[in-house]
């Protein structure tokens, strides 16, 4: 333990390669749930599409070709829309495969920032107790006293609409949640034997708290990850969808569905795809989420 | 008992005033960015003095905030910018409307969440229990605005059934209520039903209902007079913090539907800027969210005799 010193180099690439090990391995166990393989193959499809989309996008999704034309409309250039064009004559298709870009961008980072505080704040409230858990505790409960979306326009109105205050808005409000799960899975480990191992060789809080503690912890937590996820996605388009989301001609899926409501009689087609596109992720994580959670539980 | 329950007040007192200062210092700190959104954005530095002036806002934060908080807890909530009037007058009927929305919705989704939970938690595994726990992932995995243009597509442009908006133009129509409810039914219904699963199948798992199955009791009576009473105590709680969920949803779904209701007066506030509206409604959600939450540990402790007894 004469390295402990250096501790934080220490901790992240053994976390790392942890959590790529267990991930790799935990894939394998995926096969046994049905509902696991769908919710992964949901996610992994839009991952892919996400990756390449300049690759698989038929159309650029800021060209403005034709308005209003209904799906499969053959364009005089001929080219298809396959899922009809917007107000301003942009691909539809298209613009749901950029979309999906926005939100797997936005959505993991501000799920791993959200994680990232929650995870300090709940270690140090469970392994130290005493009056920072006091601490740490009100001031959970005075950000979860709001109700969230109330939480989040107050934040964007005070900060402004931008990704990365989509990003802040979301570490803000889904840490003390975190932090709550974090703190509960510390009091339960915290006086384990490797704990006080740990503690008797001399390490020093942070080794604790992100070798010893954390990678014990993180079943319920990988779980929880992939259904905040989803929430995640949830409220990115509900921010998009209300006008408080990325400044336009970002193509983004809530606020596409947004600005088809008016045009809903005639045009719906414009509101139906970005819908069921971004319906479809969600229940690729939650179901994600319900197919590791049935694994784990058969252990 | 009562020192619980006093516990519960002082601690959800405390809370409201901590909120209710972070809210004003977020809000009000710097009077000159208030006077800029209450006079707009074309004012002259003279003007804003001025305004400043007589409104006191040259005054301390603290003397202010104590100003404020005064006027709060006796209803005045100062002007509204957006709708150029007290800001009471526009909040209460808004609230109404919103109370009549959360009814309706809750009278359909408690009894509907609580029976197809039971249903699938009495035995767990079977084919009804895979289908309604199937079903409910995928409803609560649908947006509200998502779910709430696609209905609007099925019930307004391809079958012409119901009105597409909901507000209420021609006076009080019930039709127009009952595409949102169904939205927040539909999302919200499927997180209660897991949770009366989990509990009514952790209930069936018990001795107490071997025994009441054992001694010959038809099933009906095992389920109704045994399992039943003691497997809602878990899904009252999540009931109860459901409403704060629900002050959320109400944003989404009035909006999409244009219901005149608190969620859309929200966020009129906000994307208007309008400080004082924005403030007074903040304060009102976090009240209602709050004492749900004191509620929802009061009935709990009052329903569980393990806690109730100790």
């Amino acid at each position: 333990m004469a390295d402990t010193v250096n501790t934080k180099t220490a901790a992240s690439p053994g976390g790392l390669r942890g959590l790529l090990r267990s991930m790799i391995g935990g894939l394998g166990l995926l096969r046994e749930s049905t509902i696991g393989m769908i919710g992964f193959g949901l996610v992994f499809v839009w991952a892919l599409v996400a990756l390449f989309a300049p690759l698989i996008s038929p159309l650029s999704p800021t060209a403005q070709i034709q308005p209003f034309a209904p799906p499969g409309t053959v364009t005089e250039t001929g080219q298809t829309l396959w899922l009809g064009a917007d107000q301003l004559g942009r691909d539809v298709l298209s613009r749901i495969i950029y979309g999906s870009r926005t939100v797997l961008f936005y959505a993991p980072i501000a799920t791993f920032c959200a994680y990232f505080v929650g995870c300090i704040f709940g270690l140090l409230a469970g392994y130290l107790g005493g009056w920072v858990d006091d601490l740490l505790n009100r001031v959970a409960d005075i950000i979860l006293a709001f109700p969230v979306l109330v939480l989040y326009v107050v934040i964007i109105v005070l900060i402004g609409p931008s990704g990365l205050n989509i990003i802040l808005a979301v570490t803000f409000a889904s840490a003390p949640g975190i932090m709550r799960i974090v703190r509960g899975l510390t009091l339960d480990l915290r006086n384990r034997d490797y704990i006080a191992a740990a503690q008797t060789s001399g390490a020093s809080l942070s080794w604790i708290l992100f070798v010893e503690l954390l990678p014990n912890a993180r079943g319920p937590l990988i779980v929880d990850a992939c259904l905040r996820m989803g929430y995640v996605i949830i409220t990115i388009g509900v921010l998009g969808f209300l006008g408080l989301g990325l400044p336009p001609p970002t193509p983004d899926w809530g606020s596409m569905v947004a600005q088809s409501r008016a045009m809903i009689t005639f045009a719906p087609w414009m509101a139906i795809f970005p819908a069921i596109a971004i319906s479809s992720l969600v229940l690729g994580f939650n179901l994600l989420a319900d197919g590791i959670r049935e694994i784990s539980l058969r252990d | 008992m009562l020192i619980f329950v006093g516990k519960r007040l002082v601690y959800m007192v405390l809370t409201m005033f901590a909120i209710s200062l972070i809210l004003f210092l977020v809000m009000e700190i710097n009077g000159e960015a208030v006077a800029r959104r209450v006079l707009g954005p074309f004012t002259s530095a003279e003007q804003i003095q001025a305004w400043l002036e007589a409104n006191g806002y040259l005054r301390p934060w603290y003397v202010r905030y104590v100003e404020w908080l005064g006027n709060v807890l006796s209803g005045d909530f100062g002007q509204s910018i957006r709708f150029r009037g007290p800001v009471a007058d526009v909040l209460w009927p808004r609230l109404g409307n919103t109370a009549i929305l959360a009814g309706v919705t809750f009278a359909i989704m408690v009894p509907l969440a609580l029976t197809l939970g039971v249903l699938a938690g009495m035995r767990e595994g079977s084919k009804t229990d895979r289908s309604i726990t199937v079903a409910s992932v995928i409803t609560t995995s649908i947006p509200e605005f998502a779910s709430a243009v696609l209905l609007t597509v099925l019930f307004t442009t391809w079958l012409g059934w119901l009105p597409g908006t909901s507000a209420m133009s021609d006076g009080w129509n019930p039709l127009e209520l009952i595409l949102p409810v169904m939205v927040l039914v539909l999302y919200g219904f499927g997180y209660i039903a897991r949770m009366t699963r989990a509990s009514m199948a952790e209930v069936m798992q018990q001795l107490y209902i071997r025994t009441a199955i054992l001694k010959g009791l038809p099933y009906r009576t095992v389920i109704m007079r045994h399992a039943l009473r003691n497997a809602m105590i878990a899904p009252f709680t999540v009931i109860m913090l459901q409403i704060n969920w629900l002050l959320s949803g109400v944003i989404v779904v009035e909006v999409a539907f244009a219901y005149k209701g608190f969620g859309s007066l929200i966020l009129e506030a906000a994307l208007n800027q309008d400080v004082y509206l924005l403030e007074a409604a903040t304060m009102v959600a976090v009240l209602v969210a709050v004492s749900t939450q004191v509620l929802a540990d009061v009935g709990y402790t009052l329903l569980n005799p393990r806690i109730r007894f100790k």
